[in-house]
């Protein structure tokens, strides 16, 4: 088995609209939520969220192009941009034949969708763009990515809420450790706060109207982000012979199937991913550091992630630090095991754990080190990054410091 | 503004050119106009005439409308237009 490194970076969401300056948010414990802006926000209940502000398309793609791109696919295309610049990596001939794109999303197009179904719906019109299904479709994407790099080799979207990215990183680790690809572009994408996409998770009642508060006793719910999170992984001789600067080992993926409820999560599901995680990158439980936590706030997920936590690393459990990065850029939905994957490489590379802001009181059921509301200086060699869906599907995947 | 000159304005905005570039003698494929930018050229002039063009992206020749040329366009939206209102 080949193993596989991380040489590219890229991101954009309410932290900041690069790498750089979403770590410099992410150690300052900086909140990017605030008001919603869009139309209609008077009628929605939940009127906060993780939106990325400032954000212009012009200048970044050409007239055809913006016409063709949902903001999802912006998005990803910002991300995949900065990661492969700093990669170095140009994609031609053989390579170019077998490197390829696989990114998770959650709803896909949904700007399109809700603008659409608006114009139809609403505004009464019978007649539609031609663009509207290349826009909406979940792939687009990772298409467009594709199309813009050359990537010619495996590529695909996957789709499990709020897992998509780990399964879609999981997947592209697995193509690059069983040599079938050089060369993985991963992480995800997602842009649902529209209208119709908050008004959607309004229904479920677990939103909070204020801010997220991970692991707090006063946690009232999660808080929805919109951006994208793009990796490039690669094989490490392949990285190693052309001089990259690694940026951190993936040495372990697990995924499971709760197999029990749509919407509640489970114990034994997450630590099934977790034990999982381990074992396949053959480490023990002492040592991991650091623990990226699913986190989102909510009164079920929190209590039953540490709980899982507890089960797995025993002891250990109490000298490791577990954050979410959730209270400061939103959950991102489809994109967010990719955004919260940079919390991981930032405190393998750099030494600082990312905080879990918000938090005012402790739970004795999430009784675990949260890193609470300050960033902290830490040595960690070995990190996970948690997901659990909806649908109960759970992936999680282990880095190491190189 | 004419049928015409409408209709030059779209084809010439989907082809990136001035409206002087586009004579009523150049074709789609004269311009850089691909099949996806033929379906948009066609959803736009749907929007600025209010009609309903029969064109059937599968097979552009069978269709009841003569994307030949700019000219052949004009005609086939001035008879659409004369038939629907």
């Amino acid at each position: 088995m080949k193993r596989v490194v991380i040489t590219g970076a890229g991101t954009i969401n309410a932290l900041g609209q690069t790498v750089a300056e979403t770590f410099e948010a992410m150690k300052e414990g900086r909140c990017g939520i605030g008001p919603l802006e869009m139309k209609d926000v008077d009628r929605l209940a939940i009127k906060i969220g993780g939106q990325v502000k400032g954000f212009e398309a012009e200048g970044r793609f050409n007239r055809q192009q913006m016409a063709l791109y949902d903001r999802f696919t912006q998005f990803a295309l910002v991300a995949a941009r900065e990661a492969i610049a700093q990669s170095g990596l140009e994609f031609s001939g053989e390579m170019a034949a077998k490197s390829g794109v696989v990114l998770g999303t959650s709803g896909g197009g949904m700007q399109t969708l809700d603008e659409n179904y608006r114009s139809v719906y609403e505004d009464g019109k019978n007649r539609v763009h031609p663009f509207v299904v290349p826009k909406l479709m979940n792939n687009a994407a990772a298409s467009h990515v594709s199309m813009e790099f050359n990537l010619k080799g495996p590529s695909f979207t996957v789709a499990t809420a709020c897992a998509s990215s780990n399964h879609a990183m999981s997947q592209a680790f697995q193509l690059v450790r069983s040599g079938v690809a050089p060369v993985m572009i991963s992480g995800g994408s997602e842009s649902m706060l529209c209208f119709g996409g908050i008004k959607a998770w309004e229904g479920l009642r677990v939103m909070s109207k204020d801010a997220c508060r991970p692991f707090s006793a006063n946690r009232n719910g999660m808080v929805q982000g919109e951006g994208a999170g793009v990796f490039v992984f690669e094989e490490y001789e392949h990285a190693r012979a052309r001089g990259a600067d690694i940026l951190a080992e993936v040495i372990g993926f697990a995924m499971s199937s709760d197999a029990a409820d749509i919407v509640m999560p489970s114990k034994q599901g997450a630590a099934r991913a977790i034990s999982g995680a381990l074992s396949d990158a053959r480490i023990n439980a002492e040592d991991v550091g650091y623990i990226n936590a699913h986190g989102t706030g909510t009164a079920a997920n929190d209590k039953t992630e540490c709980a899982a936590v507890a089960d797995v690393f025993g002891p250990h459990a109490d000298s490791l630090m577990i954050s979410s990065t959730k209270s400061m850029h939103g959950h991102l939905i489809g994109g967010t095991g990719a955004v919260e994957l940079l919390a991981c490489i930032m405190a393998l590379r750099e030494g600082i754990v990312a905080p879990t802001i918000g938090y005012e009181e402790p739970d004795p059921e999430c009784a675990l080190d949260v890193v609470p509301n300050t960033a902290r200086e830490a040595k960690v060699d070995v990190a996970l990054s948690n997901a659990f869906a909806f649908g109960g599907l759970n992936a999680v995947l282990a880095l190491r410091k190189v | 503004m004419s049928v015409k000159d409408k209709v030059i304005g779209i084809v010439a905005e989907q082809a990136v050119l001035e409206p002087s570039d586009v004579t009523m003698e150049s074709t789609l494929e004269d311009l850089g106009i691909d099949s996806l930018g033929l379906v948009e050229s066609i959803f736009a002039i749907e929007e600025a005439f209010d009609i309903s063009v029969p064109f059937n992206a599968n097979d552009p020749t069978e269709s009841d409308f003569d994307i030949s040329s700019v000219a052949t366009i004009v005609a086939g939206i001035e008879k659409l237009i004369a038939d629907q209102s």
